[in-house]
């Protein structure tokens, strides 16, 4: 019984109340001793009768209390925090210093975000682009069909209407040229490679919306999103590699830094930002084009 | 720096390429790229091992031009190495073994897929054992979480999907606690790298106005990852999750997705808390509670249930407890004796699963106790494996189980406090254990109302896998001594 | 209780939104309110990052002119840190979401506990 109390409350607590494993060891039970109603039977009637009202008020109060409790244990820690706004903040030590201080010399980059991301820390970087390549590789999982005829991909596509047609023929060359500006100027103004690979990939999406798949299947058929994607990740594991490995055995990496403000400089950065820009394209638009018909 | 040095940055590019790489290939390829891949890592880290315990010491390794507070580093010894190179062999013949399983349950044109979800895993582990910042760690749990559930969902029904989400809610719940508890922590000390938040937190703590938002969020993190590692009151998830999911999928769930989270925590108490400052916090006590509530409870879930995988995930659960009785011990004896607990759970539990999945293929795809009756004389190799995975689950001496066990009762008399709960917990699991593992072999041996007792094809990659998981266990169980030497030698480079 | 609850009021709102998140995201039966809670969670750090890097006029952490002083820009590392938080959160919600369209595609609601019950009456194989 105690066992039941203790596997009834947690799963209370945990939020997903199931009968699952009960329901399962049942009947297996029922062969042995049929006869006695026993209280555990007359615990499952009352559960599935009552349960599923019952359980919506517990739900109610525990969210409420789990909600208040958290929300007072965080105030009270953010309440101990250094204040907003102070320029003396712990976090503004050393660390944050030497970006702002030595950022444009030592990694060429006006944007000092950008040199962070890519440069200091470019080994977090590397992993958040490989979050998104998980992400798209996960939902391929679950959301490819299989293959069937033409006409089901055919009924979900979106009716051509006039007006998104004409203000997508308006405003898809602007996003895409806007889009290649913020991933070529990633390391002078605000912008880089996520924010570039979003706008692009919206546009994209636009262009299939208001077009329809066939149009936009001329150029962007599965293996050409795949290959740009792998070609863009393995150069992008590859050139990070060598600058780590370089980096770790002090070697010189012999890449120039260039002019700090012009095109063509900050080493590294400029090519991280086109291959992340383009990997960002192509999960957003392969995101899109999966969730709506099953296929890139 | 020595060449090996640099095999942990080449594990990890390797295998985060390799992932890439897979995704274009068809599954045979995808499984002789994926087996290649990790073989190499593997020979890698057995190599960085083998240096690290003839020239102990702590290697600190830039992830490119700039020194620790500023760029992101890697740090490693004796410890980590052993821990990578157990995970990559476990990985690997977890593969090995499941392969047949693996071609059956996923789809043939997903398979790749299944197998880049497999890489990623593998790289996220390795960067979750080596990494030295909090905020690359954030970064890879989450690749580690959502390749976890890719791998549990790979096999497409209700059933399994249903699983993967609760996992994936429960997942993320930590997760968001982790980082909130990353946060905070930069808030208060300005840095992201372990070593330098711990020389910032013991300045914080001498001025002593810190200890509560300090011990708030050594709590939000213990609990995130309690959750992400299935503690005891979260972890129901758990039995959905590995019982319903293909063979190599539940094993390498349970045998290394749910320790590179404790090998984490680990960290954090030992790197960027401190043993002495944990040791004087309340949390460990709560992680106590809940270590030898799961020790118990679990195992008497895992005596009620009649699918056999899902009585396994329970006894995982008994098993995490056992780690995290271990951890909250907050003495470095106590980490030994988790960190052993952990490799031992990754040798055997693989093994118990894949067994598992062989007496189900042998028996019509039934999991069912009463499907499986005389399942070992149909599959004998399995049914060896699961007597030795039995007997060293139990903690019967010459097997590795017994090792985890006894190191567990000797680290917990260097904690007077919590020494009679520990030993009173081990007795009582012990007995439980005991019950529903007997119980389990004597169905499986059984010949009562069997008439089909004739010996079933078994793949080759399924017998060779089988044999080394049985050759390790073995070997493990002999020579656990050697082990404890090291983890004890890399406690101190830690 | 500390000092400063009061003067962190962006802090104090992230805090709250956290909360809020946390629990729907745990408790709501409703999937997609569940993802949504996961974004209010999500949303909420991004938030308190943001608050962590502000300093009291200063600027964007972009070079201007050349100047490359301490006291002239904000701290850049929050902001690297929210770009990779969008990142990861913008994946999870992804994957999520594809979750939800199958399991509704298979059982026809969103209610959790409805799937449960109907996962647990399918009996097991």
């Amino acid at each position: 019984m105690m066992n039941k109390f203790f596997t009834g409350l947690v799963k209370f607590v945990d939020g997903e109340f199931t009968i699952t494993t009960k329901r399962k060891a049942k009947p297996a039970r029922r062969h042995t001793d049929h006869h006695e109603p026993t209280f555990k039977e007359r615990f499952t009637q009352w559960h599935d009768e009552k349960g599923p009202a019952f359980f919506k008020a517990a739900y109610g109060i525990a969210s409420i209390v789990i909600c208040l409790t958290m929300i007072t244990i965080l105030l009270i820690t953010a309440s101990f925090l250094p204040e907003y706004g102070n320029p003396d903040n712990p976090v503004n030590n050393e660390v944050s210093e030497r970006y702002i201080e030595k950022g444009l010399e030592e990694t060429g980059s006006v944007n000092i975000v950008s040199g962070m991301i890519l440069d200091y820390r470019a080994f977090d970087t590397l992993g958040e682009s490989h979050v998104l390549f998980t992400a798209s590789a996960a939902v391929m999982l679950l959301m490819k069909k299989e293959k069937r005829g033409k006409e089901q991909t055919d009924r979900f596509s979106p009716k051509r209407d006039i007006i998104v047609k004409t203000v997508a023929q308006i405003i898809i060359p602007f996003l895409l040229v806007y889009g290649v500006y913020l991933m070529l100027n990633g390391h002078l103004s605000p912008g880089g490679g996520f924010s570039a690979g979003a706008v692009m990939g919206a546009a994209l999406i636009l262009f299939s919306s208001a077009f329809g798949y066939k149009k936009i299947k001329t150029v962007f058929t599965e293996k050409f999103i795949k290959i740009v994607t792998l070609a863009s990740l393995l150069f992008y594991a590859g050139i990070k590699c060598y600058s780590f490995y370089t980096g770790a055995n002090h070697i010189p990496t012999g890449i120039p830094l260039g002019q700090p403000g012009a095109i063509l400089s900050s080493g590294l950065i400029l090519p991280l930002n086109i291959a992340v820009g383009l990997v960002v394209t192509c999960t957003m638009y392969s995101f899109y084009s999966l969730f709506s018909k099953g296929e890139i | 720096m020595p060449f090996v040095a640099n095999f942990p940055l080449f594990c990890i590019v390797i295998t985060l390429a390799g992932s890439v790489a897979t995704s274009m290939l068809n599954g045979k390829n995808a499984f002789r790229l994926n087996t290649f891949i990790i073989s190499l890592c593997l020979v890698m880290n057995f190599s960085l091992l083998v240096y690290l315990v003839t020239n102990p010491q702590q290697i600190t390794y830039m992830m490119g031009h700039f020194p620790a507070p500023w760029g992101n580093e890697t740090r490693f010894g004796p410890l980590e190495a052993l821990v990578a190179t157990v995970f990559c062999f476990v990985m690997l013949v977890s593969l090995i073994s499941g392969k047949t399983d693996i071609f059956e349950d996923v789809k043939s044109d997903r398979v790749n897929i299944f197998y880049v979800m497999i890489n990623l895993l593998m790289s996220s582990l390795l960067a979750l054992v080596y990494t030295n910042d909090l905020f690359t760690a954030y970064v890879f749990v989450e690749i580690n979480t959502l390749s976890a559930c890719s791998v549990v969902m790979a096999k497409e029904n209700g059933k399994t999907i249903s699983a993967t989400i609760r996992y994936l809610i429960m997942s993320l719940l930590g997760s968001g606690l982790f980082l909130m508890s990353i946060i905070l922590l930069y808030d208060l000390t300005g840095h992201l790298l372990m070593v330098n938040i711990h020389e910032n937190l013991v300045q914080l703590m001498a001025s002593g106005d810190y200890m509560f938002p300090l011990t708030i969020i050594v709590g939000l993190l213990s609990v995130g990852m309690a959750m992400k590692s299935a503690l005891f009151p979260f972890h129901t998830w758990l039995s959905h999750a590995h019982g319903s999911a293909t063979t190599a999928s539940s094993s390498i769930l349970s045998g290394l997705v749910l320790k590179g989270y404790i090998i984490l925590l680990i960290k954090v108490y030992c790197r960027v808390i401190g043993i002495e400052i944990v040791s004087q916090m309340k949390v460990l006590n709560i992680l106590f509670v809940f270590g030898v509530m799961g020790m118990i409870i679990g195992s008497i879930d895992a005596i009620g249930e009649t699918h056999i995988k899902r009585m396994i995930a329970y006894s995982s659960v008994a098993q995490m407890g056992y780690i995290y009785v271990g951890i909250s011990l907050g003495t470095t004896a106590g980490f030994v004796a988790a960190v052993f607990h952990i490799i031992v759970h990754a040798f055997t539990k693989p093994m118990l699963f894949s067994a598992a999945g062989g007496f189900a293929s042998a028996s019509g795809h039934k999991y069912h106790f009463d499907q499986l009756k005389g399942a070992a004389y149909r599959n004998p190799i399995a049914g060896v494996a699961f007597v030795i995975g039995s007997l060293s689950m139990i903690g019967i001496p010459f097997f590795a189980g017994f090792g985890a066990k006894y190191y567990l009762s000797t680290a917990a008399m260097t904690n007077p406090g919590k020494m009679w709960f520990v030993l009173l917990a081990l007795a009582i699991s012990t007995v439980l254990n005991a019950v529903y593992y007997i119980k389990a072999l004597a169905t499986v041996y059984s010949r009562e109302g069997v008439e089909d007792t004739a010996r079933r094809k078994i793949s080759k990659s399924y017998t060779i896998g089988m044999s080394l998981f049985i050759v390790a266990n073995v070997a493990l169980g002999l020579f656990y001594q050697r082990i404890v030497d090291i983890l004890s030698l890399g406690m101190k480079f830690f | 209780m500390g000092p400063n609850l009061l003067n962190n009021y962006f802090e104090t709102a992230a805090m709250i939104l956290f909360g809020i998140g946390f629990t729907t995201l745990f408790l709501q039966p409703n999937l997609i309110k569940k993802v949504i809670g996961l974004n209010i969670m999500d949303s909420a750090i991004y938030l308190f990052l943001a608050a962590k890097g502000y300093i009291d006029g200063r600027l964007a952490p972009i070079v201007v002119n050349g100047v490359t002083d301490m006291e002239t820009y904000i701290n850049p590392i929050p902001s690297g840190l929210v770009l990779t938080g969008i990142v990861v959160g913008v994946s999870v919600t992804a994957v999520s979401l594809s979750l939800i369209q199958k399991l509704y595609k298979e059982y026809h609601t969103l209610d959790m506990d409805e799937i449960l019950t109907k996962v647990s009456k399918e009996g097991d194989h």
